[in-house]
């Protein structure tokens, strides 16, 4: 029997999954629409939905921690393995440093942020054009880099699968939990 | 006579303290005319780069006081470029049609303690309402300050229509603020 992952460390990572595309394709939408009430009311959603998974990054990382995620498998040269963790570090890097960079930008740009329109989240930088521009910059930098890390790690799990032929895809399935 | 006495000490006193007091010009380098507004539950502000205003306003003479304030709406600052440019088309302010927002009081009532309370009225695209505007007015020798706020609701003034007409992203209510500092006239 192989170790698997957590349902807890499962949910997580799916649930985050869903949310992170939902975020990245709305990011990457609604910046292109003219200024409408929907463009508004997307924009609050896409705040509101990043407030929401830099939390769930927090909670992850704390769970990660505290449980150990099963090991890699023993026939990965060390090459792939430190490749496998830089990649591992680099997402989880992106995951907290996008939602930081998107909170900044809104301040710099005069736009606060209102968890579902309920929580104020405090404005740490006073207004400022440029800064704003320049976290614009930021913020969509982070999130190429990002999709880009998406792409290898997506397709790292599908070498995984179909060409090494081992349980790193798997395991990490909502169904393996329910045999073991 | 009692009443030729008391014209007499009148036409004695009150060309003094009429000229003396009575605060005319607008220093626009401390006057502010701001706006805060709520989008999608968040307090927005913006402001109005340009606006005149004519003034006569002396504390002791309020049944002689006068105040036209007109706002260039083509100066707004939304807090965006976008919003600039939006707020100037037809569904809002439509700047070419109605380019002045005006305010004229047509009475001045002390409320007591530095607190007075302008009635007049207000047009906006086309539409006039009848307003009170709360001010409080601080002299410092030369010039005065007046501070005040007040709600309008944009419906009522056809501010945000179509797609906008909806209050569920902007909502009704805009409280515009001001400080209008003013110097005595010379």
């Amino acid at each position: 029997m192989t170790p698997h992952y957590t349902p807890v460390a499962k949910t997580l990572h799916w649930l985050m999954a869903v949310l992170l595309f939902g975020l990245l394709a709305l990011g990457f939408t609604m910046t292109d629409l003219p200024l409408s009430p929907q463009k508004l009311q997307l924009y609050s959603w896409h705040k509101w939905a990043g407030v929401t998974v830099f939390l769930l990054v927090l909670f992850r990382l704390a769970w990660r921690a505290t449980h150990r995620p099963p090991p890699l498998p023993d026939h990965l040269p060390k090459m792939m393995r430190f490749a496998a963790h830089a990649g591992h570090a680099l997402l989880y890097l992106l995951m907290l440093a996008i939602p930081l960079s998107g909170w900044l930008m809104s301040s710099a740009k005069g736009f606060q942020t209102v968890w579902f329109g309920v929580l104020p989240i405090p404005d740490l930088l006073d207004k400022d054009k440029e800064l704003g521009d320049l976290l614009q910059t930021v913020h969509l930098s982070l999130n190429l880099l990002f999709v880009a890390v998406i792409v290898g790690h997506i397709g790292a799990a599908l070498k995984h699968h179909f060409i090494d032929r081992d349980d790193v895809l798997t395991r990490m399935l909502p169904t393996r939990n329910l045999e073991s | 006579m009692k009443p030729t006495f008391l014209a007499l000490t009148l036409a004695a006193t009150l060309p003094w303290s009429a000229y003396a007091a009575e605060y005319r010009q607008i220093q626009a380098d401390q006057s502010a005319i701001t706006f805060v507004y709520q989008q999608m539950g968040v307090a927005m502000e913006g402001k109005f780069r340009r606006f005149t205003a004519q003034l006569q306003f002396d504390p002791e003479r309020l049944e002689s006081a006068q105040a036209t304030v007109e706002v260039d709406l083509a100066s707004i600052d939304t807090g965006s470029a976008d919003g600039d440019q939006e707020v100037a088309g037809k569904t809002w302010f439509d700047t070419s049609a109605f380019p002045t927002a005006r305010f004229v009081a047509s009475r001045v009532k002390a409320l007591g303690d530095h607190r007075y309370e302008a009635t007049g009225q207000l047009t906006i695209k086309g539409k006039t309402q009848d307003i009170v505007v709360p001010a409080t007015f601080a002299a410092q020798g030369q010039s005065g300050v007046f501070d005040g706020r007040f709600t309008l609701r944009r419906a009522d003034f056809a501010i945000g229509q179509g797609p906008w007409a909806a209050f569920d992203v902007v909502a009704n209510d805009v409280q515009i603020q001001f400080r209008l500092t003013a110097r005595t006239g010379e």
